[in-house]
């Protein structure tokens, strides 16, 4: 009974790794999410096309592949990544596409109205989206934001199969070692869940401090 | 290392064999999904609270945690307790268990939807329960949630590839048995994403006819 510690610790190193990536990844995929938002809803054709040409490619294509591709075949062409490189670039770009999508929805959202306040306060564009839509857009984009970094947190397990010690890993490693699959396998789905609920509570709680101060400004 | 069509063409007939075993899997999912979204939908409806909230928790955690994990679950714990499955069946319940609780959210959208007046119309004619879902809440649910479901049904499809870790022959495991048989990885895999991209587009355009056919809903 007494191992069970050591196999503990060797799974809260998983989790470790695949918090690791969850962050990393959300960061890189919020980046993309903003860029090609905002790309799609450009003046320019050719950032329009290239927003679009990345959304559809991403969304289009499954997570895995594009894992297996950042991994085995980026190397091929020159591009050496460790795993948690392309764990990283695979999972911001992927989850970025979907949440760019949410960028678009969200600033589209914003009503007639406060574009015309922009310009009736001689706001250029870019001070017009910083001060004025931005804010108010995240606010809608939030909620959809947290189901994605759920998302994410999910397709980190996928990385296990490329040879990053995250949970699922080191799960996969106590079932060999001990020949038991129901503890390990029941203790990763357990965490998983629990680092799901908090950041669905962590995204709750941002909500509420930004809606803070724009009550009646929301419908 | 440079892109071989020989090589291709050689590989091709392989992975053919693998896409079959994908769309199967897709197929069997997706009517998996379906009806056990309806059941969760309908149990969470249900005036009995300890069943509702039961299997609210259930689908709350199944969609909190990585389908990866729950495919592993299936496939190497269930045999401790004498329950041993096919690669393929594992995969197919994984698939309709994990997205059955996506989907009962758009059934219960879609039954929500129904107007308060069809319901006082059903009990004004004196239908039971039973009559009441089957002839005028369900059918007029339906339509309106066709696009929503199908979206669901491609986002499983580009979620097949895990079955791979679970060995279900499908077009990933077998690009990476050929990769690893000639040790050429850019052709298998670049083929892959290129079949699940093509397959996706196409998804894509039946999914928006699906939307003009049935994603007005009729007043």
């Amino acid at each position: 009974m007494t191992q069970w510690s050591g196999y503990l610790g060797l799974i809260l190193q998983g989790a470790l790794v695949t918090i690791e990536l969850t962050l990393m990844g959300s960061a890189l995929a919020l980046i993309m999410a903003l860029l090609a938002g905002m790309g799609r809803l450009s003046r320019f054709f050719v950032l329009r096309a290239l927003a679009t040409a990345y959304i559809e490619f991403f969304r289009g294509t499954s997570i895995f592949v594009q894992l297996f591709f950042a991994y085995f075949v980026l190397p091929l062409i020159g591009l050496e990544l460790t795993p948690l490189q392309a764990g990283v670039l695979a999972l911001g770009l992927n989850v970025g596409a979907y949440a760019a999508e949410v960028v678009r929805g969200a600033v589209q959202s914003i009503g007639r109205e406060q574009h015309e306040a922009c310009i009736a306060l001689n706001l250029g564009r870019w001070q017009g989206l910083r001060h004025v839509i931005l804010p108010q857009a995240f606010l809608v984009m939030l909620p959809t934001f947290g189901n994605n970094a759920i998302e994410l947190l999910k397709a980190t397990s996928v990385v296990s199969l490329i040879s990053l010690a995250d949970l699922t890993f080191q799960a996969q490693v106590v079932r060999a070692q001990t020949g038991n699959t129901m503890v390990p396998f029941a203790t990763i789905l357990v965490i998983y869940f629990i680092l799901a609920l908090l950041i669905s509570w962590g995204v709750r709680s941002l909500e509420r401090r930004m809606a803070r101060g724009l009550d009646g400004v929301r419908v | 290392m440079e892109w071989d069509w020989n090589f291709v063409w050689q590989i091709m007939p392989t992975l053919i064999q693998g896409v079959k075993i994908t769309i199967l899997a897709t197929l069997l999912g997706s009517v998996l999904a379906a009806i056990v979204g309806l059941g969760i939908a309908l149990a969470r409806r249900s005036p009995n609270k300890a069943l509702s909230r039961t299997v609210g928790w259930a689908a709350e955690f199944i969609r909190g945690t990585p389908l990866l994990v729950q495919l592993y679950f299936i496939f190497y714990v269930l045999p401790d307790i004498g329950i041993l499955l096919p690669p393929l069946v594992a995969g197919v319940i994984g698939l309709g268990l994990h997205y059955g609780t996506y989907t009962a959210e758009v059934y219960r959208a879609g039954i929500d939807n129904v107007p308060r007046g069809q319901w006082e119309a059903a009990k004004a004619c004196n239908l039971s329960a039973r009559q009441t879902w089957t002839h005028v809440i369900i059918p007029q649910a339906i339509p309106p949630m066709i696009p929503a479901l199908a979206n669901y049904f491609i986002a499983m499809f580009k979620e097949t590839p895990l079955l791979s870790a679970i060995t279900v022959l499908e077009l990933m495991n077998q690009a990476k048995s050929v990769a690893n048989t000639y040790y050429r990885y850019i052709e298998p895999i670049t083929l892959v994403g290129a079949f699940f991209l093509a397959i996706s587009l196409c998804s894509v355009v039946l999914l928006r006819w699906l939307e003009r056919r049935y994603g007005k809903i009729e007043r």
